[in-house]
């Protein structure tokens, strides 16, 4: 702290008023502002924490009428999830009850009549997911940026045409295919494998990040690639060192927008694998099952699911506002 | 000795032809300055000699070999973009540091270093050898891209108008220190501009592009006192000169609808242009001519009064602060040994 001098003002003066905190209509419409963002935020909130509140509840609570908000949180939803379990008759349950070896999710399931059996697929499945639509993200933003250079760099001849080739993949409703392709896929031996479902995953969403790379490479001026060759790079190398560092927020928005397709496909999924490949989406309603909706099991499963993407969209979330915001700003 | 050669180039984009039949050679240590309007095809000739565009036809010639089939990277040139040439992602060392980090070079760090701190002293910008590149002044970010030009010592430095983005002051104290290190450097520079004052203040050989054709090369002296067309007369010198139709009359030339009567070229033509630079134009009170001040712009250094004479309007520069005001009659004369003679297609009359 430098000492004052005696001329210095009193006040310190690194404070000043804005208008938009003391005039009062201001302030009123922040306030209207406020309770709007609170209210859509809410509404858009209830299903997540329903689907969060039904996995850690019972099955009677579940599916309580009036809907219960208070109640005794249990594990049941994920031991059903998990696993695999045998309903028991009174005898058995009588006699599973006497054993003094059993864990706590033994019980849990015991208390609901049911021994478990093994361990259950959702694990796998899960896996699956992550494989088919990380490695399908990675092919089709990698692919669509190279394809997106060269169409924003490069004069190529019918580049118009082809651009509106590539988008055209897009209009055919996912639905009219699945038939043929199920019967493709079946004769190519790829029915039912990662592979298959990731080559799907990334024809499809290629045409997407074709689209949207080249739109955030052509906002990055040429003159930098071309400052770099006649630096003494090559173009691989320019592309490298100029020109993928600038176009990081392209590429993260374009990532979380063909993970997010890639993750909740459901209709190609149901029609082209069966096991090996099942990926998660086809499978969690699988978990209806025998004896009655399984809600916390769904519920819980769901929940399971969504984690994956939201710590992506986390954790891209720096790249993605200035993505959003990208085309707006020119410098 | 030439150092980069450029024979008949020809340059079309689709049905646009940019460049024709373009051929000059730029000397080792030479300042030469590439002057055209907007859409001349400056911009152009810099890249086909960088080799970002490929010329239709004819060749480039460095020390006197083709390097047409060359990359760019092995062209050994530096080129200083107009704008967003410098890497937004990088620090202005890196920046500095990056062509001479290219695996062409191979270079130690500790070369980089001591060349990127000598070309950041050079240009004064030691200081901001830390900062991001964003958060430069525009004046700032120009040193830097010129820096980027010289820590590499090339062949020869191709500047597409670099000092065009900045004001006029920054523009002013570049142009001086860019001069001064091409002298003591001595090194190669091909500058292009559409600005004439940078031309005629920088250059030592200038050459004068127009829709795509080399109108005339010469040292600023020529270009001034010798405009090869009415096109050249026009482009340098600020006032402008004054272009006045005229016929031959009885052995003089009599300008169109004014009293100017001056001396004939010895040539055949009946029908001429005149050019007479402002300088030419002196307020005298033993003027051969007379007519009136039609309005003065004074500029502090000198004041440029247009004289109107008869139904001609001469532009005239006297120094200093003048008397004159609107509407004053005036006498003045004209230099006859610096007109300009241009037939009626606008190329020079060499007259004597």
């Amino acid at each position: 702290m430098a000492a004052q001098s005696p001329a210095a003002p009193r006040l310190p003066v690194n404070f000043s008023t804005r208008v938009d905190e003391v005039s009062s209509r201001a302030r009123l419409a922040r306030f209207i502002r406020v309770v709007v963002v609170i209210a859509v935020a809410i509404i858009m909130l209830i299903p997540v924490t329903w689907m969060t509140l039904t996995a850690f509840k019972s099955r009677p609570d579940a599916v309580a009428v009036p809907p219960k908000i208070f109640f005794q949180p249990t594990l049941e939803g994920f031991v059903s999830l998990l696993t695999d379990r045998r309903q028991l008759t009174t005898e058995q349950i009588a006699e599973e009850q006497k054993r003094t070896d059993l864990t706590w999710i033994d019980q849990l399931a015991l208390s609901r009549g049911q021994v478990i059996t093994g361990p259950s697929d959702y694990p796998q499945r899960l896996l699956n997911s992550i494989i088919v639509a990380g490695v399908s993200t990675v092919f089709s933003v990698g692919l669509g940026l190279l394809s997106a250079y060269s169409f924003s760099r490069f004069s190529i001849a019918g580049a118009g045409d082809l651009l509106f080739f590539i988008l055209s993949t897009r209009m055919l409703p996912p639905v009219v295919v699945t038939i043929p392709l199920f019967l493709m896929y079946r004769a190519l031996g790829i029915y039912d494998t990662h592979f298959g479902l990731i080559l799907l995953y990334t024809v499809f969403n290629l045409s997407f990040s074709v689209w949207l790379l080249k739109g955030f490479i052509d906002e990055i001026p040429r003159e930098y690639e071309e400052a770099a060759l006649v630096d003494g790079y090559t173009r691989l190398q320019a592309f490298r060192k100029i020109v993928l560092p600038q176009s990081l927020t392209g590429i993260a928005a374009t990532t979380v927008f063909c993970l997010i397709f890639a993750w909740n496909e459901y209709a190609f999924a149901l029609m082209l694998s069966a096991d090996r490949a099942r990926t998660a989406p086809p499978s969690i309603p699988s978990v209806l099952g025998t004896g009655g909706i399984e809600s916390a099991a769904i519920a819980a499963g769901s929940l399971g699911f969504l984690i994956p993407v939201v710590i992506v969209t986390f954790a891209l979330r720096k790249y993605l506002l200035r993505g959003v915001t990208f085309g707006a700003i020119r410098q | 000795m030439s150092n980069v050669t450029l024979q008949q180039i020809t340059k079309r984009f689709r049905q646009v032809t940019a460049l024709e039949d373009v051929s000059f050679s730029v000397n080792h240590g030479e300042f030469f300055v590439l002057l055209g309007p907007t859409g001349a095809g400056k911009t152009t000739t810099l890249r086909i000699i960088a080799g970002l565009e490929k010329q239709d036809a004819g060749s480039v010639l460095f020390d006197g070999t083709p390097v047409d089939g060359l990359m760019p990277a092995d062209r050994d040139i530096a080129f200083v973009f107009q704008q967003y040439s410098l890497y937004p992602t990088m620090t202005v060392y890196d920046n500095l540091a990056f062509p001479l980090r290219s695996p062409l070079r191979k270079m130690p760090e500790a070369e980089i270093k001591e060349r990127v701190t000598r070309a950041a002293d050079i240009l004064r910008i030691s200081h901001l050898l830390d900062r991001k590149t964003a958060r430069l002044s525009g004046g700032e970010m120009q040193r830097v891209s010129i820096g980027r030009a010289i820590v590499r010592e090339p062949r020869i430095y191709l500047m597409d108008e670099p000092l065009s983005n900045l004001d006029a002051k920054l523009r002013e104290s570049l142009r001086v220190e860019l001069q001064h290190i091409q002298k003591t450097q001595s090194s190669t520079i091909l500058f292009v501009t559409h600005d004439q004052i940078e031309a005629l203040t920088m250059s030592d050989r200038i050459g004068v592009l127009r829709e795509g054709r080399i109108v005339q090369v010469g040292t600023p002296n020529d270009i001034y006192d010798r405009p090869a067309d009415t096109f050249v007369a026009q482009l340098v010198g600020s006032p402008r000169i004054n272009l006045l139709p005229a016929r031959r009359d009885n052995g003089t030339v009599l300008v169109q609808d004014s009293p100017l009567h001056l001396p004939a070229p010895k040539t055949t033509h009946a029908q001429f242009l005149v050019g007479i630079r402002p300088e030419d134009v002196k307020p005298v009170p033993d003027g051969a001519f007379s007519g009136t001040v039609a309005l003065t712009e004074p500029l502090g250094v000198e004041t440029i009064v247009h004289i109107r004479a008869g139904g001609q309007t001469l532009l005239s520069i006297v120094p200093g602060l003048t008397d004159l005001r609107i509407g004053d009659e005036v006498r003045y004369s004209v230099a006859p040994e610096r007109l300009h003679y241009f037939d009626p297609e606008g190329m020079r009359i060499t007259s004597s």
